[in-house]
This record gives structure tokens, sequence and C-alpha cells, in this order.
């Protein structure tokens, strides 16, 4: 049932809100977080710089980018942590910084990097966490550390940087809340606990929940996430469902041909055209995918592979340095 | 060792503002002081008549030290200097290391260093070379600034050594506790324990006459020295060696144990927080009671101590009756005594300033260390947090001043047979400290608020009021400078009229600089990685 919904979850994204473009305001409901414009500045350096995001209620939603792109930074002044600059940002309905207080009871937050109290062990940091944030659930808490596989007698000290990182996720996850703030909180989970990490999100989403997750796993991020956005230099360059951002890359097609067609490497959207006796390898643009197809049926097709274009394509892409 | 050459270098990096500061300080204080004295005392009899005084009065020996040659500036000069000096220089080498090994392990910056081409013993060489070479500056300037203001070159030399040679033990007690304890807040305070312990050895050495007591101590073998009084040089050699064979006891741990681990073995906790802790305060308190019912200890100790000394003081002049007819015209014996109480009063005042401080800049602690953002990244108002501490700072002041009241007056009053009387009235001379240990921590909470990273200013005005207290007087100083010092404002009790008004106004004081920093925290931003 669970799997159903999800399904039908990602249906009706792909199907409606999101053909006409990709930084629309959603359709339905209040955005769980609404960032339009946010600058920060540290000095001189700029580490936020016109930033858009938009996360609707109940979507979990991927946050991507290089490091220093300005993930961390966005997500420490939605926690009012820190102070925007200009621009507008708005956090389950409220502001992150004078409603700071009241926003947090029904939002949990996992930082990157998890610092414990070196004298207080890890169980009673996750209740005082939880306690600070309005109250845990207990049942919520054993069930979490059980399939975490943690034990909660060690010292803050005593932990390596996976067990604190846990430690941080047990607290959040087993608190009632409607919003979930992680910044890649499996950094430093090994195969098995990633694996009960995506479970726990599955089954958060399933509870209605809405999750901003900042992750470079894209495995992760493609199970995971009905929608993502990628900053760079502080801005977001890309957003949009995976399908919407798959349509933006480009296929890379080899075939062996009859002939060498003419034009080939005058058609609109086909780059890295190369040519080796009757065998031709190029890229192309997604919605140029049609003309180029028919240029080389034309040319008598002897054999053909076309490669969607992968997640990690996408991402180099837009990792990269602005071109 | 390999890599040490650059580990120096790193720690001069990071200390370039510190170090400096430090050693301009001492040999400032010192430079004033010798000046002061040969100004003030410029006379062959009228220093002789202050030496009769100080050797006549147990509890001036207890504060500072025994005369040794009161016929010279530079013996008074070494009488009044050496405890303030090798105070100083003690504290300054305990911070120096333990921030550069224990602190650096507990960061885990260690982890990053030792897993380049560095010796084992690379990290703690280059703290003791950093602490050593230091103290080795101070004690070269000393002898340069008071061969300068006209005394002889050997006894400006034995007091230099003396009090760089302190410095040395105490760089070797602070990297021994580096090594023992798996915390660097831990091994500061084991440390700078070993150096109360110190004093208190020495004090109650020099007072009560038991050579033996003051010879425990290292601060002791800096008076015994005897700088321009017929200089001991072996003594700077005991002092030498001590420090040496301290380093090399701390390079055996260091070559067994891991790196970021103390000797014990870390312990288990509970699985689930006590249902208590459930708010900013809780944590507040679970963090720091360990400091707190530290410092009671000391303070119990150090009261006790020198509350049994109190009487002493009277009975050596009871037993000299031209000196206490001499003081019958300035209130007599009991006069002397309540003189020598309050003086311990004010020391103990000066003192849980120390921790007012420490515990208020627990919240910079809290904030650098990334585990303030999780609580206020929960749902926890920032002043809420920020008092948290603050409470916990501005409320453990008195009672640890208490603890030093009560034990000095039962031991005094065990002495004199009246302890019901004793009790009350130190407790209360220790209670009218408390306004002025609260501007410090006041100060601290401004700089977290407005300057976060000029926190350390609030130890050097803490060093400046002790200063000022100390030598104030002595280097006869304008008023208004004086009364820079909180700690000027305070009535002298027991003995002295207690009025309410410093005392209000000093705590109001302390209050608005606190709220100040309070607001100020409330719209700055959190500091990050």
């Amino acid at each position: 049932m669970l799997l159903t919904s999800i399904v039908e979850r990602r249906e009706v994204w792909s199907a409606t809100s999101y053909r006409t473009g990709f930084r629309e305001a959603p359709m339905s409901g209040n955005p769980a977080i609404l960032i339009s414009g946010l600058t920060k500045s540290f000095g001189r350096v700029r580490a936020l710089d016109g930033l858009d995001l938009t996360v609707d209620t109940g979507e979990v939603h991927g946050f991507l980018g290089p490091n220093g792109a300005g993930k961390t930074t966005t997500l420490r002044i939605l926690l009012g942590l820190l102070r925007a600059g200009s621009g507008h940002a708005e956090l389950l309905g409220g502001h992150p910084w004078r409603d700071a207080v009241e926003l947090h009871r029904r939002l949990a937050y996992v930082p990157g990097d998890v610092v414990l109290w070196p004298t207080l062990s890890g169980g009673e940091a996750i209740d005082l966490l939880g306690r600070l944030r309005g109250g845990l659930d207990q049942r919520r808490k054993k069930a979490l550390l059980e399939l975490f596989d943690l034990d909660p007698t060690k010292k803050g000290r005593a932990y390596s940087k996976g067990n604190r990182q846990k430690v941080a996720l047990v607290a959040a996850l087993a608190s009632d809340v409607e919003l979930l703030l992680l910044d890649e909180p499996t950094a430093g989970l090994d195969p098995l606990m990633e694996a009960a990490f995506r479970e726990c999100v599955t089954e958060e989403r399933g509870n209605g929940r809405t999750v901003l997750l900042s992750s470079h796993i894209l495995s992760e991020v493609e199970a995971l996430c009905d929608r993502v956005t990628i900053v760079r230099d502080g801005r977001a360059v890309e957003s949009g469902t995976l399908e919407q951002l798959r349509h933006l890359t480009r296929s890379s097609i080899t075939a062996e041909l009859d002939r060498i067609p003419d034009g080939l490497a005058e058609l609109a959207g086909v780059h890295e055209l190369a040519v080796s006796g009757s065998r031709v390898r190029f890229e192309v643009e997604a919605d140029r995918l049609g003309g180029a197809l028919r240029l080389l049926t034309d040319a008598g097709v002897r054999s053909l592979t076309c490669q969607p274009p992968t997640l990690e394509e996408l991402f180099l892409r837009h990792y990269q340095s602005a071109s | 060792m390999t890599g040490t050459f650059a580990l120096v270098r790193l720690a001069l990096r990071r200390d370039r503002l510190l170090l400096p500061v430090w050693i301009m300080m001492i040999t400032g204080a010192i430079a004033a002081t010798a000046s002061a004295i040969g100004e003030l005392y410029p006379g062959m009899a009228q220093r002789v008549a202050l030496g009769v005084t100080i050797g006549s009065t147990p509890a001036l020996q207890a504060l500072t030290g025994p005369v040794f040659d009161a016929t010279s500036v530079g013996g008074l000069t070494a009488w009044r200097a050496t405890t303030l000096a090798t105070g100083l220089v003690g504290l300054m080498s305990i911070m120096v290391v333990t921030r550069h090994t224990r602190a650096e392990e507990e960061t885990g910056r260690a982890e990053l260093i030792g897993a380049c081409a560095v010796g084992r013993h690379a990290i703690p060489a280059a703290a003791v070379i950093v602490a050593g070479g230091a103290n080795l500056l101070i004690a070269f300037l000393l002898t340069v600034t008071l061969i300068g203001q006209g005394l002889p070159g050997s006894g400006a030399l034995g007091f230099g050594l003396a009090v760089g040679g302190t410095g040395w033990v105490f760089t070797g007690i602070a990297v021994v506790a580096a090594q023992v304890t798996e915390h660097a807040r831990t091994a500061n305070g084991l440390a700078i324990s070993v150096l109360g312990l110190a004093y208190l050895l020495r004090a109650s050495g020099d007072a009560a006459g038991v050579e033996t007591l003051a010879w425990l101590s290292p601060l002791g073998w800096a008076q015994r020295v005897r700088a321009f009084a017929g200089e001991r040089w072996w003594v700077v050699g005991l002092l030498a060696l001590t420090g040496l064979l301290l380093v090399g006891l701390a390079a055996l741990p260091a070559r067994r144990r891991d790196v970021g681990a103390g000797l014990l073995p870390p312990r288990l906790g509970p699985s689930d927080a006590a249902p208590s802790l459930a708010s900013a305060l809780a944590l507040a308190w679970r963090l720091q009671r360990g400091g707190l019912l530290g410092w009671m200890i000391g303070f119990a100790i150090g009261g006790a101590m020198f509350g049994s000394l109190a009487q002493s003081v009277g009975d050596i002049v009871n037993d000299n009756p031209q000196l206490a007819a001499i003081l019958e015209r300035i209130g007599g014996a009991g006069a002397l005594v309540d003189t020598f109480l309050a003086a311990v009063m004010g020391l103990l005042g000066l003192a849980v300033g120390g921790f007012a401080v420490q515990a208020t800049l627990r919240l910079q602690g809290e904030e650098a260390g990334i585990r303030a953002e999780p609580v206020l990244a929960a749902a926890v108002p920032r002043w809420r947090w920020t008092l948290s501490h603050l409470v916990i700072a501005l409320g453990g002041t008195p009672i640890i001043i208490t603890a030093g009241g009560l034990a000095a007056g039962l031991a005094h009053g065990v002495r004199t047979g009246e302890v019901g009387e004793q009790v009350l009235r130190l407790l209360g001379a220790a209670w009218v400290q408390v306004p002025a240990a609260w501007v410090p921590a006041g100060i601290a909470m401004l700089l977290f608020g407005l300057l976060p990273r000029l926190t350390a200013l609030a130890w050097a005005a803490l060093v400046a009021f002790a200063l000022l207290a100390q030598l104030g007087e002595l280097l006869q100083l304008d008023d208004w400078i004086r009364s820079l010092s909180p700690f000027a404002h305070l009535p002298q009790v027991p003995g002295g009229e207690v009025s309410a008004a410093p005392l209000l106004w000093l705590t109001a004081v302390a209050i608005a600089l606190a709220l100040v920093g309070v607001a100020a925290f409330q719209r700055r931003d959190l500091a990050g990685y």
C-alpha cells in the first residue's frame, strides 16, 4: 500500500504540476519551504546569491550541489541560526528567524557534521534533543536504535562519525514533526545503514512528512526524491522532477550505418560527433533526438545503441564550473 | 619527534597575539613593581623598617612569601613580585601547553597532524618548546629590565631564572596533565589545581614557618632561589631538572596510548536520559556541575588553610610586646587578623571571578564546538540558551565563595573558640565579593554577544583587575585607574564598614553588561564550521 501511494504520487507529479515549467509555484497547498531571491554574505564572500527553492508539503526534495555551493548555509538560514541577507524565506508558513522557536517544534534537523557532548551518552543526547524539540516517541526511538544497530550507552566521544550521525538521525526521526531537514545525513553511514535510512525516509513520506534532503549520493536521490533542486555558487541552477531533468540532458548514440549521412554534424542539438569508417558516435539533446534518428534511418541503420542520459552526467554537467 | 619544528611554527602562528600579550604583561608588571619600590623606599632605614614589619607578619608572608633581604631594593622586589610573577607564568604555561596538546586531540585536529609525517612525540614536544621558549624569554627580559633599573646583575638573573624556571616546571605539569585526561578542560583544571595547591603549600609553609611545607611547592622554590639575597643557583637547577623530569614522564604514556584517549578507559553511560534532562538549563547544569564541584572543593581547602593561619598573625604580635604596642595604635592584633582575612577574601573574590568567566564562556565553547547548533535548532529560544549558562555562572559564584567563607570561618573559629561568630563574619566577608566577581562574567557575556572572537579579553580584564588589586596601592596608581577594577569598590571586611551602595551598583553593572550581551546574541549569526 505504501509503495502504491508513492507510485501514485510520482505519477501525479509528472502528469500535472511540472509539465509546464520548473520553477513554477506548486498548484495545491502551501509549500513547506518557499525561498526566493535569498542572499547571504560572510564578509566579502557571497554564499547565497539569489537562491530560489520551493519544497512542497509532503514531498521528498533533493538538494544537490557541489561543496561550498551554499546548501548548508541555506539550511542554517531556514533554522534561524543565520540571518538572511535579502530575499524571501518562508518555512511552514512562518518566518525562519522571527518564529524560530515555534517552527522548531514542527521540524527536526540532522546536521552534516554531528558533534555530541563528550560527557553525555548517545541515548541521553537523543532524549535531550527530542525533549528540547517538544517530545519524542520512546517506542519509535527503541525501534530506530534497533534498525540502525546503535548502542546508546556509549559516551559522545566514543562514537565514530557514522554512529554520531545515527544519534542525530534517531533523535530526528523519533520526533513527531512535519518537516525533516537533513544535511548529508548518510555521509558517514555504511551501505547497510544507508538502506535502513532509505526505508525510514520512505516511511516518513508515507506518513505525509516533508523532507529536504541535501545529498551527494545520486542513487539515494534517485531512489528517494520526488523533485530535486541543484544549486551552484549560491543559486538554483535547476529544479524539477528527475524525469524533467533527464530531458535536459543528452542521449549518447552509437550507430553502424550503410553510409555516413550528410548534415549530421550541422544538425542542431548534435554534439561531439565522431566518425570512424561506417560508425558514428555522437550526443544529442533530448528534444532533437527524433531529427537525428530520422537522418540515421535514412542512411540505413545496421545497428544502433542509444544510451539515455545518466544522472551522473546530469549532475556533473551542473557541478562543473559555469559555462 | 619528526615534524616538531613545523608544529612549533604552527603554534607560534596561532599564538602570535596571545604569547606576546602574556610576556609583556608579566615583565611589565614586574618592572613597574621594581621601580615603584625603588621610589617608595629609597633609603636603607625605610626598607629595613618595612622588612621588620613583613618579617613579623605571617599574614603578609602567607600572601607574598618571606623577605630574605630587606636592605636592598632588589630584595624587596623579589619579595613582592615572586608570587605574582610565578603564579602568572604558571598559568601562562598551563594554558599554552593544553591549547596545543589535549585541546588539539579533543577537536580531532591532532589526528590530521598525526597522519602526516609527524612523530608520536612531536605534538607535545612542540608545545613544550613553545611554552619553554616563552619562559626562557621571560627570564631573559626580566633580567635585562631589572638590570636596566640599576639592580645588581646576578640578582636580576637569579630572579629571572626563578620565575622562568617555575614556568618551566608548570610546563611539565601541564604536559603530564594533558596525557592523563581526555578533555582539555579537565587537563587545564588539573594543572591549575596543582598550581593552586602549590600556592597553598607555600603560603601555609611561609606563614607558619614550616620550611618543609614550602619546599614541597615549586612556588616556594622560586622564592628560595633568594634572588638579590645571595642567590642559590642550585635551586634554579632543581626547577630546571623537575621540569625536565615531568616532560620525560609525559613522554611515557604518549608512547603507549591511542590518539585522543586518556589513561582511564571511557565508561559507558545510561541508554536513556533522566527525566530531568529536558531543558537547556538542565543541559547547562549537567555540563557544568563537575566544574562547580571542583571549584567548591578548592575553595573549601583554601579557605580552611587561610582560616587556620589567621590567628597565628595575632599570636606572633602578642608575643612581641613592643610590636603589640605599636600595633595597638592602629587597632591592635585583632585588626591585623582582620586585615589578613580581608586580604584573603579579596583573593578568593578574584579567584571566583575566574569561575564566573569560565562558566560564562562555556557558551563560546559550546558554539565553537557546534554543540550549540542542535540545541538552537530545537525549540529553544536563544535567550533561554544563553541564560542557562549565565545562571550557572552567576549562581555558582556565591555558592563557591560560600564554601571558601564557611571553611575559613570554621577553621578560624575553632582556633579562636568562637565558631558561630567567625563563620557568620567570614561568610559575610565572602559574600561581599560576589558583585565584583560578577562584573568579569558580565564582560564575558557582553563580548560573547557582540565580539565572539574576542572573548579572551574577558580573561585579560580579570587579570588586569587582579594586577590592580595586588599592585595598585604599591605603584601608587591614580585613584581613577584603580577604580576601574570592580574589586576596588568593595568594603574591607571583616573589620571595615559595609555599605550597600557599591554592592548594588556593581551588581547592576554586571547585569547590564550581561543583558547587552544576551540581547546582542539574539541578533547575530551562529558560528558554523
